[in-house]
């Protein structure tokens, strides 16, 4: 056998998917209802004292932060139990001694885990659109945000996975890391809308670049350019699949 | 002997500092069964673990039908199928579909007649769409040996794979492996069990700390090291050994009832018909006679004591 091993990456892709089926409901319904519940609190409580940012009424500018909020998450803890589970079990024996390149495992692991992401976003995308009116000015860039977006926190959520020792590492990275960088990401505001140094400060966040990139392509304006959106994310996803590469590389907390 | 699996100079250090293979060497013929005999802690599952790209051997090469485990483990793993110890299965998948997964993952087509095959010959038919989690240990490890013989492979490990069986799945397991040998299919085992080793191997490997301490055909192992045993049931209990017979170095057992001489099979004197002969000179009677070939056990276990014995010898 040479060349890919599509079969192995297919069975991979296959198996993650099934994982997810078995609980379709709960992964679709949590979603919903958590974006429902922003909307609500957030978009009908709060929004109606703030009116509209630029030439956007405030409902409808939260649609792309709650759907980059849900992708971030959702990648994340998809990816890494997909990986961490097998590790747990045991079951991982097979994927080491399998004839399968670290590539083609992250393609069938991301792969799924992006899928799934990517489904649940434009289920809030739908969802959103029952609250608020919607627009969206450049559809292949919102695509392209959703797919990369996806790929790359999938890969990062790989990453946390092979690392985690138990349950509680698991969680600590998405609780402690992800969620303070999403919240002060621009979900919920314009970055302008930040007084200084804060707003200096938070061009160090990277999910600010995921999200103005994102509303960008709904509405055609954001808090930094979109060129510079697309490139701190690719620089991300590049970052993150080095590091996979590492890890399989040296073995690290897979092999002895 | 035309070898489908060569190591050579494999060791393994692990980041603890154990020391848990050194320096083995090993040439595994094309269509044999090897079983590899040791202690618990001994180096088995950590050499096949090395063999199938689970552990990554501190120096050493390995060659899978001619292609480097470590440069081409594309070549090399999807030759190899491995049963591993644990019992370590997907609980929520059904038996079909995990199997269906193994061959997949390992690079091959699909092929429905192979599976169903592989499913009937561990007696899994019926099972096929129970889920994992329903079925017993016994089932479960049947799954574990469908599952890697799912991509059909030349060589398959078996790491413990009586452990914690019951009889009848013992059984099925032995009649399994002639099968797949019928097929040409080479098979390595590691066991504790003797008897194991006693019934199928063609050749053995015994291991402890971490060294090959030797490797033997199955048989001449048995001959070479083997000692035999002649209990002769006398008619009349004795007190003791007399001392006529001292160069016999014979033992009363059984309360007298039994006198016991030990021989080594191999000697070109077995010392028995005079032994005999001069039990009738001296009027004792006996009812009957009985020999009896010492176990691979009984070698085993004296392989490893003497080893470690003389190693104190060295050291001190």
């Amino acid at each position: 056998m040479t060349g890919l091993n599509r079969h192995g990456i297919w069975a991979i892709y296959k198996f993650e998917m099934a994982r997810t089926m078995r609980t379709f409901w709960q992964s679709i319904a949590t979603p919903v209802i958590t974006t429902s519940l922003y909307f609500i609190v957030f978009g009908g409580a709060i929004g109606s004292r703030i009116d509209t940012i630029g030439d956007v009424n405030y409902g409808s500018f939260l649609v792309p932060g709650l759907i980059m909020l849900s992708l971030l998450t959702q990648s994340i803890a998809n990816a890494s139990i997909g990986i961490y589970f097998p590790k747990f079990t045991g079951t991982v024996f097979e994927l080491l001694s399998a004839p399968i390149s670290a590539l083609e495992m992250v393609i069938g692991f991301v792969g799924a885990a992006a899928t799934k992401s990517v489904v649940i976003g434009l289920i809030i995308l739908v969802t959103s659109a029952l609250f608020v009116p919607l627009r969206i000015d450049h559809p292949l860039a919102m695509i392209a945000f959703l797919l990369l977006t996806s790929i790359t926190f999938s890969m990062f959520g790989f990453i946390i996975g092979i690392w985690a020792k138990g349950f509680e590492q698991l969680n600590i990275v998405p609780a402690l890391l992800v969620t303070p960088l999403t919240f002060l990401g621009g979900a919920f505001y314009s970055v302008d809308m930040l007084p200084q140094p804060w707003r200096t400060v938070s061009l160090f966040n990277p999910v600010v670049y995921l999200v103005s990139g994102f509303r960008w392509s709904f509405f055609g304006q954001g808090d930094v350019s979109i060129g510079l959106s697309l490139g701190v994310t690719a620089a991300f996803l590049v970052l993150c699949l080095g590091l996979i590469v590492a890890i399989f590389r040296t073995g690290y907390r897979l092999k002895n | 002997m035309q070898s489908i699996l060569s190591l050579s100079q494999v060791s393994k250090t692990y980041d603890s500092g154990h020391k848990a293979l050194d320096h083995v060497d090993l040439e595994i013929g094309r269509g044999e069964i090897f079983a590899l005999l040791g202690p618990n802690g001994a180096g088995k599952t950590t050499l096949i673990s090395i063999i199938c790209g689970i552990v990554t051997p501190s120096t050493g090469t390995i060659l899978v039908d001619g292609h480097d485990a470590i440069r081409q483990p594309r070549e090399a793993r999807s030759r190899i199928g491995l049963v591993p110890q644990e019992l370590s299965v997907d609980m929520f998948e059904t038996v079909m579909a995990t199997v269906r997964f193994s061959r997949g993952l390992f690079g091959r087509a699909p092929n429905q007649a192979v599976l169903d095959q592989v499913l009937k010959d561990l007696s899994l038919w019926d099972k096929r769409n129970a889920k994992i989690m329903e079925l017993s240990g016994g089932m479960k490890r049947r799954v574990l040996i469908a599952k890697a013989l799912a991509h059909e492979p030349d060589i398959l490990f078996l790491d413990e794979p009586t452990a914690g069986v019951d009889v009848s799945l013992r059984r099925d397991m032995w009649k399994l492996i002639g099968k797949l040998r019928e097929r040409g299919v080479t098979i390595i085992l590691t066991t504790h069990y003797i008897e194991e080793a006693e019934e199928m191997a063609d050749r053995v490997g015994v291991i402890n700390k971490g060294q090959l301490l030797l490797v033997e055909e199955k048989n001449a192992l048995m001959q070479k090291l083997g000692k035999r045993e002649m209990d002769l049931s006398l008619v009349e209990p004795l007190g003791a050994v007399p001392p006529e017979l001292a160069e016999w170095q014979l033992t009363l057992v059984d309360e007298g009832h039994r006198l016991r001489y030990t021989f080594d099979a191999q000697a070109e004197r077995t010392g028995i018909p005079s032994l005999l002969r001069k039990l009738s000179d001296l009027g004792i009677t006996f009812k009957d006679l009985d020999t009896s070939k010492s176990s691979l056990e009984d070698i085993f276990v004296d392989l490893v004591e003497r080893r470690e014995s003389s190693n104190e010898g060295a050291a001190a």
